[in-house]
């Protein structure tokens, strides 16, 4: 089958690649950018592990074939701290309230913490729940991580 | 967990798409958001020589509001019509759809015209379209056409559209203002697929009596369907006479094809199905009753 060119911002950096079609974007960034902080966990969309931003949006990365991406802006669990390596807020408060044990899952929550927050800077813990509803975390009983949403959105007001 | 390989279209226009349709027929597929279709084709469920991904297809996303009602694009993502305010207004049975679909990070990238031309049997879009008498616009090399809801949905997973139709929008009718709407389902954890549920639309005339009712089940057949018997049963009937319990039963009444599965058996789903159809219309009488 042929392959297609395509050309994807990835953390502010522009990546060019001649792929499949069948490529998920979860597999380029992990396998052609390097980028493995994006985990696959279900790859089918169930478990929320691959989240990351395209374009802004928080979208699945095993739900999307990387030719989908071509001229898009996408930012990866490697994008969200700060060049010199500090935490981001979320990362930070997830950090402080125990937000994460094993960390399998910790970078889809990370993207889609970020999200949440940036559309909803103060949500109520019902809004945290179904906004965190698409993750799954077979650690922490979830308390943690919804503790570390309501510290994020108070350190970031 | 990878998909087969594929030959992959990217339609810059609707004529191109179905273009490329109508020379790939059967070998081919159109990939709208992908939020049902990749998974499928990950778990190798399904598979086709080509994909026409048409996501990108600008004039088949947005939302048109018009006389007496509203037209979306295939295209236009879950996430736009929950949000937006001409839909909360016009056909609020959208908006409330819309929270029900998947997780949010799947509604940024699923789009309606997929989730209702994919017409999985639980899809809530699906049961909105056939509440309300949707109206879904399908072009072919052979022109454009409009299939009403009701004779769209044709098996499991499976529409009346021919192979080489591109589903490109669907028009929603604005009911009156006495009007109410709600959605109930039941799922066993948040953004599965319902077990059952129910979208219902009530309009009471100027006496408070029914004259307008349309019931839309998820999760209890093979396709998307409706509750006819308990619509049948409320027209022209003071709503203050009807029970919901009354409407919730009939509503399942005729049901010939419940699905049984490890989530549950046919009469529990039924069950359920019922509870959903008297919960969801309980609110919207109570809304109509206010308005």
């Amino acid at each position: 089958m042929h392959e297609w060119p395509m050309k994807v911002s990835v953390n502010g950096q522009s990546t060019e690649a001649t792929v499949e079609p069948r490529l998920t974007l979860a597999d380029y960034l992990r396998e052609r950018c390097g980028l493995t902080g994006t985990h696959l966990g279900c790859e089918h969309g169930a478990c929320g592990a691959c989240t990351v931003l395209v374009d802004g949006q928080a979208m699945r990365s095993c739900l999307m074939f990387a030719v989908q991406a071509d001229g898009c802006e996408v930012t990866t669990v490697e994008g969200v701290a700060s060049g010199d390596g500090e935490l981001s807020p979320v990362q930070e408060a997830l950090r402080e309230c125990h937000g994460l044990q094993c960390g399998f899952c910790t970078p889809g929550f990370v993207m889609s913490i970020t999200a949440l927050l940036r559309d909803n800077p103060t949500p109520t813990d019902e809004e945290i729940r179904e906004g965190l509803s698409g993750n799954f975390c077979r650690c922490t009983g979830y308390q943690g991580i919804i503790n570390a949403v309501h510290r994020a959105a108070e350190n970031q007001a | 967990m990878k998909a087969a390989a594929f030959a992959y279209h990217r339609p810059d226009g609707v004529d191109e798409a179905v273009g490329l349709l109508a020379e790939y027929g059967d070998d081919a597929k159109v990939l709208a958001g992908g939020q049902s279709l990749v998974p499928m084709l990950a778990m190798r469920l399904t598979h086709f020589d080509n994909l026409i991904d048409i996501s990108r297809i600008t004039e088949l996303v947005g939302i048109d509001a018009r006389d007496n009602e509203i037209r979306i694009g295939a295209a236009t993502p879950h996430a736009f019509v929950g949000m937006d305010d001409e839909v909360a207004d016009s056909v609020p049975l959208l908006t409330l759809a819309t929270p029900h679909i998947g997780h949010f990070q799947i509604r940024t990238r699923g789009t309606l015209g997929g989730a209702i031309a994919h017409a999985d049997p639980a899809a809530e879009y699906a049961a909105v379209a056939l509440a309300l008498d949707a109206q879904m616009e399908a072009i072919s090399p052979r022109g454009a056409r409009d299939i009403p809801a009701a004779e769209f949905f044709s098996g499991l997973w499976e529409n009346s559209m021919a192979s080489d139709e591109i589903l490109t929008a669907v028009r929603f009718p604005v009911w009156g203002s006495r009007s109410g709407f709600a959605v109930e389902e039941f799922a066993r954890r948040h953004g599965d697929f319902a077990i059952a549920g129910a979208a219902v639309a009530v309009e009471l005339d100027a006496d408070a009596r029914v004259s307008r009712c349309g019931i839309g089940l998820l999760g209890l057949g093979s396709t998307p369907l409706r509750g006819s018997p308990a619509e049948q049963a409320v027209i022209g009937r003071p709503v203050d006479d009807i029970t919901a319990d009354e409407v919730g039963r009939l509503a399942i009444s005729a049901l010939t094809d419940i699905p049984a599965d490890l989530q549950g058996s046919a009469a529990y789903r039924a069950k359920v199905g019922a509870t959903m159809v008297a919960r969801a219309w309980k609110s919207a009488t109570a809304e109509a009753s206010d308005a």
